[in-house]
């Protein structure tokens, strides 16, 4: 259905044009490193989106020259002013998340993140963004994390999907004390820095098999949160999965309960089934939904998922999900809808209602 | 799934259903059961090098499960011995008061298909295949064997399979998910020829040490995730069967997923539908979508069954797989058993009841 006037956007892609857009926001000793070394001239384009993949640029939304997401008036008029978005959450995808440098890593996300204020929420008030985080090291990522928060237009922080270990490891539970501490939701994208197979199952030939593997790694990040204790000890951490599909989540539901109840003496700080984990304290973003044939499936799937305050509204723009103006697939109508498009959002971001 | 074992009341003879049970586990004692069948450099070899595979435990699972020797507390027979051991006792308990007509073998150990060294783990493959028929098969009609194979030596795993070929001990191809690469990639692709030519479906149980993280995140920690990464084992090895065309080039090839779970199965059609129609320029030998390919060629044991939240959930879950692409499974004698008489928490119609219990496992592996 097409979407009214006034939804919040939980999925969008602005892309940082070029390497230099980022210069002036880099310290001096980066600023020198990355002119001296080229690696300003360096293609850091990720494995995760290439840039002419149709999934990564709706054919009407592709700027004539540069990446999907790179020219800011396109957006704008596009995915704000075509939409009627009330807000809509940036969510830069960058080579920089994929670094081995540690400290490279942080500087570039760092000039990412000061390009965000500058470049793009500066520019138009309906913007807000995640804070794009160099969880390559958790110290770098918590201090990065903690700069950005002052400025309240950023209004989540932003890891992917697989990194170097799964997310819910106690290495990395200092992002989620900041993040909870500071009133941030944890945004999981899907991407990869490609440190394993996209499965167990192995390397894959083709993207679309990459793309496909996104949703069941999702999966095991959710399994990995819930089982190392991260919303026992975290009760109010909030964690979105962006991009994820969503359309897998009774399965999963219905798996890990049962599981659950057979070997929770290995987890005995998982004191209720997964799915009442998830539905408390996960939220989705609804492209792509990866939807059955039928409105009747779809609806019934809902069903399922068992609850309405799950799902966050989102175009994913400029990525190609679907065609013309209907973001919403029509069997959320209704109360979901009014849901889905706007209470949600704003009972996951709390930083929206401030605006 | 539970730790204790209930004192449970005997469902009388006549309201039977007789089964076909398509996932039992044979256990050796130890890997000297296979003496018999071994030469005498692969004798000296176990004691010597013992397995060589890409894990840091040699001789036991990264993640200890729950139970000892993964199995029921009640399945260790009085004898001695580990569950699944002794034939007698897997009859007394399990064939048949359950009613198995027919009961499908998988092998777990020895893991010759993922053993580093090719020519160990094809000699452990046949001498567990010559064993399966001597220990169990010919010992029990009920029985039927899977042949085992190293598929990272396909030439080998297609000369295993073409022996055997018309042998009814065996009625399928037995290979882990996890392999060194995808298995769809060409490089596993003999292996789908000779399957075709013996006309016997490949049957997938949930296993195989290939060095890759049990996620695509990374390994994880607990148990409950090991287990639960199963389902994207097979999701990964149903992506690559139909991406990379193995369906369009062997179009009489036929698999089975076991215990892999089924739920998973419709969300991932729908997935791969959508995004095959979106890149399909990446895979142009991919001809039709992925869920026709999905619903001809590929089979799903139940064991461990999803269990919906609301039980009738189930009944959708089975018309949009197919109710004709389900086959019942207990994994006896392991841990997390299925009950044929309290499997389904849903009341299903006679007719499916049927299919699922019986009839697809006797129309897919073609018994009688």
């Amino acid at each position: 259905m097409t979407v009214p006037r006034g939804a919040i956007d939980c999925d969008i892609h602005p892309a940082v044009p070029s390497f230099a857009a980022l210069m002036p926001y880099l310290d001096e000793y980066w600023r020198e490193a990355v002119a001296m070394r080229g690696i300003d001239k360096l293609p850091l384009d990720i494995t995760s989106y290439p840039a002419g993949a149709p999934l990564a640029g709706r054919p009407d939304w592709r700027p004539k020259t540069g990446a999907p997401g790179s020219d800011f008036e396109m957006l704008r008029a596009q995915a704000l002013d075509g939409f009627g978005t009330r807000f809509a959450i940036c969510n830069v995808l960058h080579g920089a998340q994929m670094l081995f440098q540690d400290d490279m890593a942080a500087a570039f996300c760092g000039a990412i993140n000061e390009w965000i204020a500058r470049e793009l929420l500066d520019r138009d008030e309906r913007l807000c963004a995640s804070i794009v985080a160099p969880i390559q090291n958790v110290a770098l990522a918590v201090a990065e994390i903690e700069r950005r928060a002052a400025d309240r237009r950023f209004v989540q922080v932003l890891v992917l999907s697989q990194a170097d270990m799964p997310l819910g490891r106690r290495h990395y539970w200092p992002i989620y004390e900041a993040a909870e501490r500071l009133g941030l939701p944890v945004g999981i994208h899907a991407g990869s820095m490609y440190r394993h197979a996209p499965s167990s199952a192995g390397w894959p030939s083709y993207y679309v098999e990459d793309y496909v593997a996104y949703a069941g790694g999702f999966e095991n990040q959710l399994l990995s949160l819930i089982a190392e204790g991260v919303f026992a000890k975290f009760p109010k951490l909030k964690v979105v999965l962006i991009e994820s599909g969503v359309t897998w989540l009774p399965a999963f539901f219905w798996r890990a309960n049962k599981t659950w109840r057979g070997v929770r003496t290995d987890i005995p700080w998982v004191k209720r089934p997964p799915a009442e984990y998830v539905r408390d304290h996960v939220r989705l973003t609804i492209q792509p939904m990866d939807a059955p044939p039928s409105a009747a499936q779809l609806e019934r799937v809902i069903e399922q998922i068992g609850s309405d305050d799950m799902l966050l509204f989102s175009t994913d723009y400029p990525h190609w999900q679907f065609d013309g103006e209907p973001a919403l697939p029509a069997p959320l109508a209704g109360r979901l809808a009014e849901k889905i498009l706007v209470e949600n959002p704003l009972a996951t971001y709390p930083r929206l209602e401030e605006r | 799934m539970s730790t204790q074992v209930l004192d449970k009341r005997r469902v009388e003879p006549e309201t039977r259903l007789a089964i076909i049970d398509c996932d039992i586990h044979p256990t050796m004692k130890s890997l000297s059961d296979l003496n018999p069948w071994l030469e005498r450099r692969w004798q000296e070899h176990i004691v010597t090098y013992s397995e060589h595979m890409r894990q840091g435990l040699a001789k036991t699972l990264m993640h200890p499960r729950m139970q000892p020797a993964v199995s029921r507390g009640d399945a260790w027979p009085p004898t001695g011995g580990p569950p699944g051991s002794y034939l007698p006792f897997m009859q007394e308990q399990h064939l048949d008061p359950n009613g198995v007509q027919y009961g499908m073998l998988q092998t777990l150990r020895p893991n010759g298909n993922s053993q580093r060294n090719l020519d160990f783990g094809a000699a452990l493959c046949t001498a567990a295949n010559e064993w399966q028929m001597e220990v169990w098969t010919r010992k029990d009609r009920r029985l039927k064997g899977s042949i085992l194979v190293g598929q990272e030596w396909p030439e080998a795993a297609a000369k295993e399979i073409a022996r055997r070929a018309g042998n009814r001990d065996f009625v399928q191809v037995a290979m882990p998910p996890r392999a060194d690469e995808p298995l769809g990639r060409r490089r596993y692709w003999p292996i789908y020829r000779a399957a075709c030519e013996a006309n016997l479906p490949i049957g997938l149980h949930v296993s195989g040490t290939n060095g890759h993280p049990s996620s695509g995140a990374g390994w994880p920690s607990y148990y409950i995730e090991e287990h639960h990464s199963n389902v994207q084992s097979m999701q990964g090895l149903v992506t690559s069967l139909v991406m990379e065309g193995v369906f369009e080039q062997f179009p009489t090839l036929k698999i089975v997923l076991i215990e892999g779970g089924f739920a998973w199965v419709p969300a991932l059609t729908w997935r791969l539908d959508k995004h095959w129609a979106r890149m399909r320029s990446e895979v142009p030998h991919v001809k039709r979508p992925p869920s026709e390919y999905i619903r001809e060629h590929i089979w799903f044991t139940t064991q461990p069954i999803e269990e919906p939240e609301d039980p009738r959930h189930l009944i959708d879950l089975i018309d949009w797989i197919g109710e004709d692409r389900l086959l019942f499974s207990t994994d006896y004698p392991h841990w997390d058993f299925d009950d044929p008489h309290y499997v389904f928490k849903v009341p299903l119609d006679e007719a499916r009841k049927q299919k699922i219990f019986r009839g697809n496992a006797q129309a897919l592996y073609g018994l009688d």
